[in-house]
């Protein structure tokens, strides 16, 4: 076995009993990278030096006795993540020259752990998209399919773990961008509770969605991941003072006394009769496990694409309005006055997708509309925070598909962006209510993709998402399962 | 539902977006799709609905206001596209 087949906790047991050394497995990751990563892509740019003497001070730190879970473990990040002295782009051509001079906090507390940072990995620029086709840079692919999508935003993220060019990364969630890549890629993503991890550093693209979350190849790896880097941040004015549990602790609780709420809103019209089958083999461990089985209704459901494409693209137009070539990024050439440089700055450095949103965030934002689309969506926002109240009281999780369709083959939605976004129907309600969920591996279309369930609880309940998820993972035998490459 | 370029250039110009040919011809389609289709949220009846804009209902997040260090001004400019070691560096304005 190679070093980097090994899960995060496998790892962890080699590192701490002297079999294996953080330098050999990080140079197993990064050979692994050099073999695998032209085809896949799932890296913008990989640190190699720096990861090197990263795993030599994690080598230092076991020899002298007990360290922090992550300690010499290499891990992917999000491109949208600051990371000191290393460029940070969001896929973006406008911030392709930039190095942050301050790290995110997640990125902190990776360090903090002894963490093995590998790189940076792709994504849709500003993280906006469904397939990381909008990159400005690399388009990664499915390692489960060559031509098909990754998903996205945070494909790299996904394609990475799923590749095992990395054992786990950091990715961020503003309408599905953890949960959808990971199922499509065949691994495990969680979007925490809004508030739950810290959004300091995270470069911005709609502030009351966004959420930085982990994915791996095993449930078990999500938890140890979620223990490094959640908690309150007083850098983040959003992030919320609760007490963090140890994710790991709940893992091996059996499913006894649960009750698993079935949304018929969430098998939509159009959902591959594979994704279908999928969750109900899901459903039915879950039954077999001894959880009760209930319907609950999420009313709302089929209004939650309208709601998103208007409060996100609004916030994004806001969040965007700092990329003007003043203070840092892309900078047009030879501007005629102030108003050129701003305006051909970002003309010439946006791509179509992010001008798209800020276009219909703008429309939505403007006199004479903001209550027609701004305000209404708020407002609707509301009834489907409240469906999810209501279906809380009658179950401790909700089980469903993630997309309605396993990967599709790149090029798809290239001239229809609202179809694109019609697909994200099934994870964009977590993030407007807040609320956690996490992609599991559930199984495979008749050809070969994977296909992962979705499973969310309330706020702040991630170590039930956890324990019902690992009780998943039991049943299908699918942890750590990846592709030949 | 109906775009016209006017109103998409109207808002492109509330962006500082200056918008090509091509996606003059592109856009104003493509934007009445997504607009029109979340006109949807009309058949819905919100009045006295309180809207949401943050999922848990925060309350300002105060601190005491204690120096501390911050970036100097070198790190603060080394990204700049222009600047002169002092400030960043604009075209002239007046």
């Amino acid at each position: 076995m190679n070093p980097y087949e090994l899960s995060i906790a496998q790892a962890r047991k080699e590192l701490d009993n002297g079999t294996l050394s953080s330098r050999e497995l990080t140079t197993s990751c990064l050979e692994r990278i050099q073999a695998v990563d032209d085809k896949i892509k799932s890296f913008y740019l990989v640190t190699a030096k720096e990861a090197l003497q990263q795993a030599d001070s994690a080598d230092k730190a076991i020899a002298k006795g007990s360290v922090a879970p992550l300690c010499g473990i290499p891990l992917a990040i999000k491109d949208l993540l600051c990371t000191k002295g290393i460029p940070t782009t969001c896929g973006s051509k406008i911030l392709e020259n930039f190095v942050p001079p301050y790290d995110a906090t997640v990125i902190e507390k990776l360090k903090k752990e002894g963490a093995v940072l590998l790189g940076k990995a792709s994504m849709d620029e500003f993280a906006m998209g469904s397939t990381s086709e909008n990159s400005a840079f690399a388009v990664p692919e499915n390692p489960w399919k060559a031509d098909y999508v990754a998903g996205g935003s945070s494909g790299g993220s996904a394609s990475s773990v799923s590749a095992m060019e990395c054992l786990g990364s950091l990715g961020s969630d503003t309408g599905g961008s953890i949960r959808q890549p990971a199922s499509l890629c065949g691994i495990v993503g969680i979007k925490p509770t809004y508030g739950r991890v810290s959004r300091y550093g995270l470069v911005a693209f709609a502030s009351s969605l966004d959420q930085v979350g982990p994915l791996s190849r095993d449930v078990t790896d999500a938890a140890m991941m979620m223990n490094a880097i959640s908690g309150y941040d007083p850098r983040d004015s959003t992030s919320v003072k609760e007490e963090v549990p140890d994710f790991t602790a709940s893992l091996s609780e059996g499913m006894k006394g649960m009750k698993v709420g079935v949304p018929a809103e969430y098998f939509v019209e159009g959902m591959d009769a594979d994704v279908a089958k999928v969750v109900e083999k899901g459903i039915q461990i879950f039954k077999d496990a001894g959880a009760e089985i209930v319907d609950v209704t999420l009313p709302h459901t089929d209004y939650c694409v309208a709601v998103y494409y208007l409060i996100a693209p609004a916030e994004a137009s806001s969040n965007l309005a700092r990329y003007d070539g003043v203070v840092y990024g892309y900078r047009a050439e030879n501007p005629e006055s102030l108003s050129d440089m701003y305006r051909r700055t970002r003309s010439e450095a946006f791509g179509d997708e992010v001008k798209r949103r800020i276009l219909i965030g703008t429309y939505a934002l403007s006199s004479g509309y903001y209550d027609a689309y701004y305000k209404k969506a708020s407002q609707v926002r509301t009834l489907i925070l409240q469906d999810f109240q209501k279906a809380y009281e009658s179950c401790d999780l909700i089980i469903s598909p993630v997309t309605p369709t396993p990967a599709w083959k790149k090029g798809t939605y290239a001239d229809d962006p609202l179809s694109l976004y019609l697909s994200d129907i099934l994870t964009l309600s977590a993030n407007l209510a807040g609320i956690p969920g996490i992609s599991v591996p559930g199984g495979f279309s008749s050809d070969g993709l994977p296909i992962g369930i979705q499973l969310q609880s309330s706020h702040f309940r991630e170590d039930i998402l956890f324990k019902a998820a690992y009780n998943l993972e039991c049943g299908t035998g699918l942890a750590n399962k990846c592709p030949e490459l | 539902m109906n775009i016209t370029v006017k109103e998409v250039e109207h808002v492109a110009k509330l962006a500082n977006l200056n918008l090509s040919e091509e996606e003059l011809a592109t856009f104003p389609g493509q934007l009445a799709s997504i607009l029109g289709y979340a006109a949807k949220l009309d058949e819905l009846d919100t009045e006295g609905v309180a809207p949401t804009t943050h999922a848990f209902s925060n309350k300002n997040a105060f601190r005491e206001d204690v120096m501390k260090e911050s970036l100097k001004r070198h790190e603060a400019l080394a990204n700049g596209p222009s600047e002169n070691g002092e400030a960043f560096v604009v075209p002239k304005i007046i």
